[in-house]
């Protein structure tokens, strides 16, 4: 399997779990193709809540795939990001009375930070190392939230910041209108796919992807690897705390929960099961996930014994996920035309 | 008497709660290690393992009425659990990249929370410390509960165990030599299939060991393993991946570093083990005991 002695050898071989890049012409199609899919997402759905459920942790797990699909840097503690954009967004609008869209502003910037402070401690240590180092110092969030609880209301979670309408100037959205909520978030969520479908075409998206693929080369190549590394981290970080920040307005409530190794293993569940290193995979993951939950919680209160056996078996019989399974499939058989 | 002395009295205590609280991080790290030093892999179920070694001893106490049965054939039931999980779960991973069996793993924590919550319910259960072992001790600064002693010994018994076989045994230089270089074992001859089955038990049940020690001074429930990896963790990082000396002297000196935490400022008690490994990263990413790189 490995050995002590693997620091001479020069990279660990990576099996490849990236889509293929055989669909060209979809890729420039493929941040309002998925608009127009989560578009239809609320009529399709048993419930609104979980349509806006599915947006919120589909961004979440975009923002890790970031991170773990396309620079293959696996991460355990991206719920820091998630509570601390959902965390911010609450304690913004109701001790300081902000403006929702600028106290989310603010969580988002704040979540950022927080990215670069783990990211410079937790890129020094590779591979294996980096899953176990982003987990404690996820703990060591987690725990300070607990503890200052006059800010963040502890163990009970942080309420009393309910937001009904949003103003936005010229018109006033009432959110609490369900489809008016659904549109509010995935405008967020449609300009951040837009977003990181132009920085996964950029160069720096190329870079990543080879740091994925082989990090020595890349360093050979003349690349900066660990300034690229912290970059998709943050920016990774930035995503997550988004979808926290959607989360808070959503939910009206922050609880504890938000912070903790559970919501972690949520963005690496639903990345892993969607497709990691694809494109609208982790909406699929997302997706999947939450209507797991949805129906096996009407039957069971044990239901995560299913997730837990379905993320198992997706890690022996299908690791390139359900999305990445059927691109790979489609481009075997455009191969064959 | 005055007032110095009392406080450095209280201060030898504290330390001394320090010492038992670092000896079950010492047994999880120390099963950590071991499976990371042969076959490369991090056990993410390892706190989940800790849990329902916990649950385990329950199990046995209540059918025997016996401590001593549950610290025996708890840990045995685990790590025959663990020779399981290594064959038809872990094995079929070989030659993959190492992420995978950490996913799996991680995937394995869910299903071993739920199994626990099915079969034990998920309110925490009480785990009354054994009689033979209540009470305090005088150790001539202060009293000390005896069960804390008990834990150290027992932790200290371990470990001069596991270093006799290493260090001592024709086994365990097989071992040492199949986590130094798999390929050449192979070529000699040696089975290490078989010595990777082996050694992932011998790492769960030592976490399966450190769930029933720990479980008279911890409440047991399906959750506490989530919160014991991330302390797993923290001490192995500090420590350095893959040795074992490190697990020792990290584990001791997080125990200690939390319990004087706890002395000075008790809301400070949870953060201060994370900070202080964020403290040794910045410092030596390595670890303390790591070789620069080790980690793949």
């Amino acid at each position: 399997m490995q050995t002590l002695d693997q620091t001479v050898v020069a990279a660990p071989p990576k099996v490849p779990r990236r889509s293929p890049i055989a669909l060209d012409g979809v890729s420039r199609w493929r941040a309002p193709l998925s608009i127009l899919a989560l578009l239809a997402l609320p009529f399709l759905l048993p419930s609104q809540a979980l349509a806006v459920n599915v947006l919120i942790y589909g961004l979440y797990a975009v923002g890790y795939n970031l991170l773990y699909g396309y620079t293959g840097l696996l991460s355990f503690g991206h719920a820091a990001f998630f509570g601390t954009g959902a965390y911010l967004t609450g304690i913004g609008i109701g001790a300081f009375g902000l403006h929702p869209l600028l106290a989310m502003a603010l969580a988002v910037v704040a979540a950022s930070g927080l990215a670069l402070v783990i990211g410079t401690v937790s890129i020094r240590s590779r591979g294996i190392y980096f899953a176990m180092v982003t987990l404690a110092l996820a703990q060591l969030v987690y725990y300070v939230a607990l503890q200052a609880s006059s800010w963040t209301g502890g163990e009970n979670g942080l309420r009393g910041f309910t937001v009904s309408t949003i103003d936005l100037g010229i018109v006033s959205l009432n959110i609490l209108n369900p489809l008016t909520k659904y549109l509010f978030v995935l405008a967020f969520v449609g300009a951040a796919l837009a977003l990181i479908s132009r920085i996964l075409a950029s160069p720096f998206g190329a870079v990543i992807e080879a740091i994925r693929e082989n990090e020595t080369r890349a360093r050979a190549c003349g690349f900066d690897v660990e300034r690229t590394k912290l970059l998709a981290f943050v920016l990774s970080g930035l995503f997550c705390g988004l979808s926290g920040a959607l989360s808070a307005i959503h939910l009206s409530i922050v609880p504890l929960d938000s912070l903790a190794y559970h919501t972690s293993g949520t963005a690496v569940v639903m990345t892993l099961v969607g497709g990691a290193g694809t494109f609208f995979g982790p909406f699929v993951g997302a997706l999947t996930v939450l209507v797991l939950e949805d129906v096996l919680s009407l039957w069971t209160p044990h239901w995560q014994l299913a997730l837990g056996s379905v993320f198992i078996l997706f890690v022996l019989f299908l690791p390139r996920g359900l999305w990445g399974t059927a691109l790979g499939r489609l481009t075997a058989l455009r191969g064959h035309r | 008497m005055d007032p110095g002395f009392l406080d450095l009295e209280l201060i030898a205590m504290q330390l001394f709660s320090g010492v038992a609280l670092g000896a079950v991080f010492v047994m999880l790290a120390l099963g950590l290690s071991i499976i990371f030093g042969m076959l490369g892999i991090v056990n993410f179920a390892h706190g989940n393992v800790f849990m329902v070694g916990a649950y385990a001893g329950v199990f046995v106490m209540e059918r025997t009425g016996s401590f001593w049965a549950a610290l025996l054939f708890g840990p045995l039931m685990v790590g025959a659990l663990g020779l399981l999980i290594e064959r038809f779960l872990i094995r079929p991973l070989a030659g993959r990249s190492p992420d995978d069996p950490l996913l799996l793993t991680f995937g394995l924590g869910y299903v071993l929370v739920e199994g626990v919550r099915i079969l034990f319910g998920s309110d925490g259960l009480p785990f009354a410390t054994p009689e033979e072992l209540s009470g305090v001790a005088d150790l001539g600064i202060g009293f000390f509960p005896i069960y804390r002693l008990f834990v150290v010994g027992v932790v200290a018994l371990v470990l001069v165990a596991l270093w006799y076989g290493l260090e001592r045994t024709r086994l365990g230089l097989i071992v040492r030599a199949g986590a130094r270089d798999p390929e050449i074992l192979r070529v000699l001859g040696v089975d290490i299939q078989r010595l990777w089955l082996w050694v992932f038990a011998l790492g769960i049940a030592l976490a399966a060991l450190g769930g029933v020690l720990a479980a008279p001074m911890r409440s047991v429930n399906p959750e506490m393993g989530n919160v014991v990896l991330g302390e797993a963790f923290a001490v192995t990082v500090i420590g350095g991946m893959g040795s074992l000396m490190g697990s020792v002297v990290a584990g001791l000196l997080v125990g200690i570093v939390v319990s004087m935490t706890a002395l000075f400022a008790p809301e400070m008690a949870s953060i201060a083990m994370f900070a202080f490994m964020a403290l040794v990263l910045l410092v030596r990413p390595q670890g303390l005991f790591g070789k620069p790189g080790l980690g793949v």
